[in-house]
């Protein structure tokens, strides 16, 4: 238990990405089974625990502890799970000789009924240390909250066993906890274990995007051309009445769609984009979408408001037929007779974009005719279906981003090798009447800058700080005094958390206007004109 | 006589009428009795100053050697007469030359604590409990929530880190005064035999402790000067605040370690940028300053800097009188 304990608190203090591989990695390879797999299983939220309520978990322990104390030490923790963990009473006489295994307290977890859950809880809380007790608690409470995606756990095996993530996409939902098979396989102890599951992910084919000078070397003949979609990347897969839909990292999102579920009768796997509305009518913009996504229940009111429907763009598996061997070209056709048969609400077609050079095709670009169509894709007419990223075959011609220019207002320090430099920035737009202008914050960008650039705008960091909490300075910024900043974002989205209302989606600082005096830079209004654009 | 007529608080800090001296006072005064060597506690510029000699040099280490008008030091367990007031000085197990100051008069004893631990450490004399009428503790860490773990696993931590990143460097943040020398002697004790790189600011502190026969190997200055050093792989000690410094950018992706009995507290690790907590604290925990005000046997316990509400509350439930003494000047963050 300890080792997890230790895992999980290493885990959410790294920020980098290696740094979490590399402490995914040494788990897997130190830890034995079947610890190693739940800890896997609790990382991608696939170990199966019924969860214990916050009351239930603060009556526990006021049972036994002074509540004035507890009280005193909530407030200042914060956090009911880490409070907990840390004022557990623990009587000396009881400490074990050795602290249970993830094993054991999944299995005790598991094995508890409803209404003795909180006394099993109480029971392996008494046996552990304080970081294994917070482990303990998460667990039962649902959501580790580490920071670390399904996607880079899978990463990480990947990397433990030096094989493709690919690999692993496709086996990981034939597979379940403890993963035995799957450790057994990525250490060379045993064969790749074989997919029997029904509805399995296939590893999706990406794109490149367009390079300076990529289409000279190009014939527009051998491409077809499609709009870029923005709603969010899904594969349909229905087999033996299994029926999942997946995101392009082989997330099972089916429960957040049943909608979309419920119409596929079919036996296939389709490729294509979620998007909210009617394709016979109209589809929906991203803020319409954006009502659907990350949403753990999903009401009857809200699938009527903004029904799923998938467009579709490939067709990989047909009955018993894989088809990902035939070139795109073939592919099509098959796809185009296929979604005829399907619920036209549900189910439509990318359609081509008819283009006659790249020229015509970058006019098109520039004046797409829907608001979610985030540009255009090509697709080589005689290249199979791929896993991964292979350069080439798929291109992305994304539209230019928008630009704003905004006012640095706060910079917070970053991690790592950017501990030492305020790296992370807020910036604001004007808003407010004449003579009482205000810099609200609309966004935050952490790159896009260059070092020397980071090294400038650090010193400028150091040398105009107002206030400083913590790790963040908040900068001078008035109508005379201030950096501007031209942020690149790829659109809006409106935001009732942020108090400009307004959310960039994916900003990068794309330029430092030294020149620019800051009461030159951008008013709210620029931003909301795009929001109802 | 009353407790409160032996010892009270004024401004310039915890006062003595009979014995007519002041203990820790923040201001500069006739007399002082210091009990350890923190900036916060030992301040230059009185007439006269009575400490232990190691806090003495401490001070003289810090202030230069005229940072009093006089010095007299104070061996332990030693009793000194001031102005018919008995005062002795007892190991606190804090920092080297830490001490409490035990106070007598009249049949009344009080013991000042200052700043104190229970923890074995081998850079200073471990805490002896003082039987006493009235004891007065410190309270940094003065919540259930703080339990510190064995200094030896935090350390192991450390080292497992080194280990796991060998092509980074570790950046622990200590505190100049006996935080980043403890760290130095664990480090030692669990066996790393290599060069410690230390900051400027610690290396007379840490030449000191040294003279006074604590090991800490061999240190080298963490400077670039004279060719561009790798530091990959090092372990590097510095206090806290410079490693938020430009002064940071000489080392490779550096891990930013902080060894400090807050970091028991995840979201004040995050709020540090802090990536690979150290909880080592030389304070008392929660169990340890409930366990000491029983070992004193104090009726009484005065309670001060830090979190003085859990700890008054604890010493009501366990039918000790005791209240809160608010004394002004002590840093509340000190670790």
């Amino acid at each position: 238990m300890n080792r997890f304990a230790e895992l999980l608190d290493r885990l959410v203090l790294t920020p980098s990405r290696n740094g979490k591989l590399t402490l995914l990695v040494d788990y897997f390879r130190s830890v034995e089974d079947p610890d190693r797999g739940l800890a896997l299983a609790a990382i991608t939220g696939d170990l199966n625990i019924a969860a214990v309520k916050p009351a239930m978990l603060r009556m526990l322990v006021t049972e036994r502890m002074d509540p004035v104390l507890f009280g005193y030490s909530y407030d200042y923790v914060g956090d009911l799970a880490e409070t907990v963990s840390l004022v557990w009473p623990q009587t000396p006489g009881n400490i074990p000789n050795r602290e249970p295994t993830l094993g054991e307290v999944v299995a005790k977890l598991q094995a508890a009924s409803r209404s003795d859950g909180p006394k099993v809880l109480a029971g392996l809380l008494d046996n552990a240390g304080i970081s294994a007790r917070f482990a303990i608690i998460k667990l039962v409470t649902g959501g580790l909250r580490i920071g670390v995606s399904a996607r880079l756990a899978k990463q990480a095996l990947a990397d433990f066993g030096k094989v493709d993530v690919a690999e692993i996409e496709e086996l990981w939902h034939g597979l379940s906890p403890p993963y035995m098979g799957l450790f057994a396989w990525l250490e060379g102890k045993a064969d790749k274990p074989r997919n029997t599951a029904m509805a399995l992910f296939r590893p999706v084919m990406l794109s490149n995007p367009v390079g300076d000078g990529d289409l000279e070397k190009l014939d527009p003949a051998d491409y077809a051309a499609e709009w870029k979609w923005d709603g969010i990347r899904v594969q349909a897969v229905a087999e033996g009445g299994v029926r999942r839909l997946y995101s392009r990292t082989g997330d099972d999102v089916s429960g957040a769609f049943p909608d979309l579920a419920d119409a596929m009768h079919f036996s296939a796997a389709l490729d294509g984009e979620l998007l909210v509305g009617d394709p016979r009518q109209a589809t929906g913009t991203f803020s319409d979408l954006q009502q659907r996504l990350n949403r753990k229940t999903v009401t009857p009111k809200m699938q009527q408001q903004y029904p799923a429907f998938m467009r579709c763009y490939d067709l990989l598996q047909l009955g018993d037929e894989d088809l990902r061997a035939l070139p795109f070209r073939e592919r099509r056709g098959r796809l185009e007779a296929f979604v005829k048969t399907l619920d036209p609400g549900r189910f439509d077609l990318s359609p081509f974009v008819a283009f006659a050079d790249w020229q015509a095709l970058e006019n098109l670009r520039r004046a797409p005719p829907h608001p979610i169509i985030e540009g255009v894709m090509l697709k080589r007419w005689d290249t199979p279906y791929v896993a991964g990223r292979p350069k080439g075959p798929w291109f992305k011609w994304k539209r230019d981003p928008h630009t704003v220019d905004a006012v640095l207002m706060y910079a917070q320090r970053g991690h790592g090798k950017r501990s030492s430099f305020y790296s992370d920035y807020t910036f604001g737009v004007w808003s407010g009447a004449e003579g009482e202008e205000e810099l609200v914050p609309v966004g935050k960008a952490y790159f896009g800058f260059t070092d020397e650039e980071l090294k400038q705008i650090d010193k400028y960091v150091r040398d105009n700080t107002v206030e400083r909490f913590g790790p963040v300075r908040s900068v001078r910024a008035d109508r005379d005094n201030g950096l501007v900043l031209e942020v690149a974002f790829e659109g809006l989205n409106r935001s009732t958390r942020h108090k400009s209302g307004v959310a960039m989606r994916f900003p990068r600082i794309s330029r430092l206007r030294w020149d620019k005096p800051a009461n030159e830079a951008d008013r709210i209004e620029t931003l909301q004109a795009l929001l109802d654009g | 006589m009353r407790a409160s007529d032996l010892l009270h608080p004024r401004p310039e800090g915890l006062y003595c009428p009979p014995g007519d001296f002041f203990i820790d006072p923040v201001r500069p005064v006739n007399r002082a009795l210091i009990t350890h060597g923190h900036s916060d506690h030992a301040r230059s510029g009185h007439r006269s100053v009575l400490a232990t000699p190691q806090t003495l040099d401490i001070m003289g280490l810090r202030y230069g050697e005229d940072f009093a008008g006089a010095t007299q030091p104070a061996r332990l367990g030693e009793t000194i007469v001031i102005n018919g007031v008995s005062v002795s000085f007892h190991p606190a197990g804090h920092v080297l030359g830490s001490a409490q100051i035990s106070v007598e008069h009249q049949g009344m004893r009080i013991v000042a604590s200052g700043d104190y631990k229970r923890r074995k450490d081998a850079t200073c004399a471990p805490f002896e409990p003082i039987q006493c009428d009235v004891f007065i503790t410190e309270a940094t860490f003065g919540l259930p929530v703080f339990r510190h773990p064995p200094d030896t696993e935090e350390i192991a931590r450390l080292l497992k880190s080194a280990a796991q990143f060998p092509e980074r460097s570790h950046l622990v943040g200590a505190y100049a005064l006996g935080k980043a020398q403890r760290v130095m002697r664990l480090l030692r004790d669990a066996g790393y035999d290599r060069p410690l790189y230390i900051h400027g600011a610690l290396a007379r502190l840490s030449e000191y402790y040294q003279s006074q026969g604590v090991d800490l190997g061999i240190l080298e200055p963490a400077t670039v000067e004279g060719g561009k050093q790798d530091f990959a792989g090092a372990i590097v000690v510095g206090p806290p605040s410079a490693f938020a410094d430009r002064w940071a950018r000489r080392f490779p992706d550096p891990i930013s370690c902080f060894a400090s009995g807050w970091m028991r507290i995840r979201q004040r690790a995050k709020q540090g940028g802090v990536e690979l907590p150290l909880i080592i604290s030389d304070h008392a925990d929660w169990d340890e300053l409930t366990a000491t005000i029983k070992e004193t046997g104090a009726e009484e316990v005065w309670v001060t800097h830090g979190r003085e509400e859990a700890l008054v509350r604890w010493c009501e439930l366990e039918g000790i009188a005791a209240r809160p003494l608010h004394l002004v000047g002590y840093e509340d963050e000190g670790d």
